[in-house]
């Protein structure tokens, strides 16, 4: 069904999340093969950041099993799957609003720089830590806001803060919810540059309600609806796909 | 004022006070010395007071648990093995983090006000530990005629109030000074992340539970390191020290210091104790009202406590100016411990999008 046929890196099989009565996530299968850019589409409530959750483990699921490189992950906890390479952005911006800019990324990129062992000499910490985060900012544009404190960053530079900081953590799988939400059309314009320069190394599974960024960028989109699978495929075919243009109507009505 | 200006300031009103306070045993009577030795004594307390609360956010009632294991081991030590003040130091900081780490499983997986009830048990079963085990702890009479100190090997020992306040300001100092060396070091700021929003600093595969659980039980360790100059500053100790009044004295002194600060933490204590201590002799009975006053006004005025008066004074004056009520939300203020569920603290409302 999707472009790729190489092995996937990421599997989830049948997974189902209740909250209370209602089934947010229902049975729904998903493959993300490795450096694939696939979106979740679905209207509001349809179950995509839940997913999220799921994959990353900010939630557990209550059926199925979720596989990552060729392991089963469904018990590991967020801290766990973020050593293994999976990173999170999340809808509203998650940075630490009492460190500044680039101690935010240093914090991220921790674990990839060695932990402790990366920190035990102040050379050493400027080397595997600092010089690279700073890097990064640069690279995201926030080189000039480098030392100021997250808490006075405007909400887009929180957006490309945290960026930032999930490259730092050298995902193999990026996670991201809405990262165009709140964006001003210039930052949006900068998010698809940034998005689209990502390596390939690097799989993105994204929820986005932008359709214009998901077309210009996934290569698999897959629809949700009422926490259900609606269909999978090609950019291409779904634009058109009838049962696509179904679930947002019925979610219009 | 700039942020340098502001260091600047805060630099100088930090080497003002230690001159002070090496000055001090020459310009005031033996017995306010050894006041003021305990004071310290108690400052110390509340660093480590201050170090769960405001840095790794686990608001705490129950150093006064590791404080007393820490003050009745270094007391043992002193009456029968040795009277060398690194000996009895290290004893105290040994049984601190001893203490700690025996109670650590029972803190480190709550968050906020579970904490603080958590930690009120803790501090009152070993209190009432200390009066019943009286074949160790001497119970309620506690322990008396514990020998004066030397503070190294072949040093003559400490005769004098004077020379015992200065024992204990130089240990309190060095102690200090290597948990601000500690914290500014890049682990400081997991902490400080950890503390910020708990859910994404796991989401970065941080191990939060283990750094609260490393910090609870250095936080013990500087803890049993005041118990021990306890016993060189009085001499004495007896279960009386450890009781509710001083977790809640310690407690307050920290949120009135500004709960985030090593130094406010010092000035804090030192200013509850001095409420405590001389005020009630000079308007008998009302040392509480006036405390309870003293919580009121900082807690609405100052949520920074004192270490953040200048930024909420400025803040104040803005955002009346705006026409807005209150000083402005900003991250890390008092004593509001962690988020439970990981909201991030200050991050912008904007969501166009679903919440489920």
């Amino acid at each position: 069904m999707t472009a790729f046929a190489t092995t996937p890196l990421l599997t989830a099989e049948a997974v189902v999340r209740r909250y209370g009565s209602l089934v947010a996530v229902d049975r729904v299968d998903l493959r993300v093969a490795d450096g694939e850019r696939h979106a979740l589409i679905g209207p509001n409530g349809a179950g995509k950041t839940t997913l999220l959750d799921l994959i990353g483990g900010a939630t557990r699921v209550d059926g199925g099993r979720i596989r990552f490189d060729g392991r089963d992950i469904t018990r590991l906890g967020p801290a766990r799957r973020a050593r293994i390479g999976i990173g999170r952005i999340h809808q509203r911006p998650a940075v630490w609003p009492s460190l500044t800019a680039v101690e935010n990324v240093v914090v991220a990129g921790w674990h990839q720089a060695g932990g402790f062992r990366g920190v035990r000499t102040r050379a050493r910490y400027r080397r595997r830590l600092r010089e690279p985060a700073m890097a990064l900012l640069d690279r995201v544009g926030l080189a000039g806001v480098a030392s100021t404190t997250a808490a006075h960053l405007s909400h887009g530079e929180r957006r490309q803060l945290e960026i930032a900081m999930a490259l730092a953590g050298r995902p193999r799988l990026l996670l991201l919810d809405e990262p165009a939400a709140g964006l001003s059309g210039v930052e949006v314009h900068r998010l698809a540059e940034l998005l689209a320069e990502l390596p390939r190394d690097v799989s993105v599974l994204l929820v986005e309600h932008r359709l214009d960024l998901v077309y210009a960028l996934a290569d698999t989109v897959t629809v949700l609806h009422d926490g259900r699978l609606v269909t999978s495929g090609e950019p291409d075919e779904i634009r058109n796909a009838p049962a696509v243009r179904r679930a947002y109507a019925e979610a219009v009505r | 004022m700039t942020p340098a200006a502001r260091r600047w300031l805060v630099r100088a009103g930090g080497v003002g006070l230690l001159l002070v306070a090496i000055a001090l045993p020459w310009s005031v009577d033996a017995y306010t010395t050894s006041l003021f030795a305990r004071t310290l004594v108690l400052g110390l307390v509340g660093v480590s007071v201050a170090l769960l609360t405001g840095l790794a956010g686990l608001p705490t009632l129950g150093q006064t648990g590791p404080y007393a294991a820490g003050a009745y081991a270094s007391a043992l030590v002193a009456m029968h093995v040795s009277s060398v003040g690194v000996v009895q130091v290290l004893t105290g900081a040994a049984a601190g983090a001893l203490f700690a780490l025996l109670t650590v499983p029972l803190v480190v997986y709550a968050r906020g006000v579970v904490v603080l009830m958590i930690t009120l048990a803790i501090g009152e079963l070993t209190v009432t530990a200390a009066g019943r085990w009286t074949s160790v702890t001497g119970g309620t009479d506690g322990l008396a005629g514990i020998p004066a100190i030397q503070p190294v090997w072949g040093m003559a020992p400490l005769a004098s109030d004077r020379a015992r306040y200065l024992y204990t300001l130089v240990v309190v100092g060095v102690v200090i000074a290597a948990m601000v060396m500690l914290l500014r070091t890049p682990a400081g700021l997991l902490l400080r992340a950890s503390r910020d929003d708990e859910a994404r600093t796991r989401a970065s595969g941080h191990r939060v539970t283990g750094y609260l659980a490393v910090t609870f039980v250095g936080a013990g360790a500087v803890a049993g390191i005041a118990g021990s100059l306890l016993i060189t500053a009085q001499q004495y100790v007896s279960p009386a020290d450890f009781g509710f009044d001083v977790s809640a004295l310690l407690l307050l002194g920290v949120v009135i210091g500004g709960a985030a600060s090593i130094g406010g933490a010092i000035v804090g204590t030192a200013l509850v104790i001095a409420v405590r201590d001389w005020l009630s002799g000079l308007l008998p009975g009302y040392a509480p009202l006036l405390l309870g006053g003293l919580f009121v006004l900082t807690a609405y005025l100052f949520p920074r406590g004192v270490a953040g008066f200048s930024t909420e004074l400025a803040n104040l004056v803005r955002s009346r100016s705006r026409g807005r009520t209150g000083p402005g939300d900003r991250p890390g203020t008092g004593i509001q411990g962690r988020p439970s569920r990981g909201e991030p603290v200050g991050a912008a409302p904007v969501s166009s999008g679903e919440t489920r």
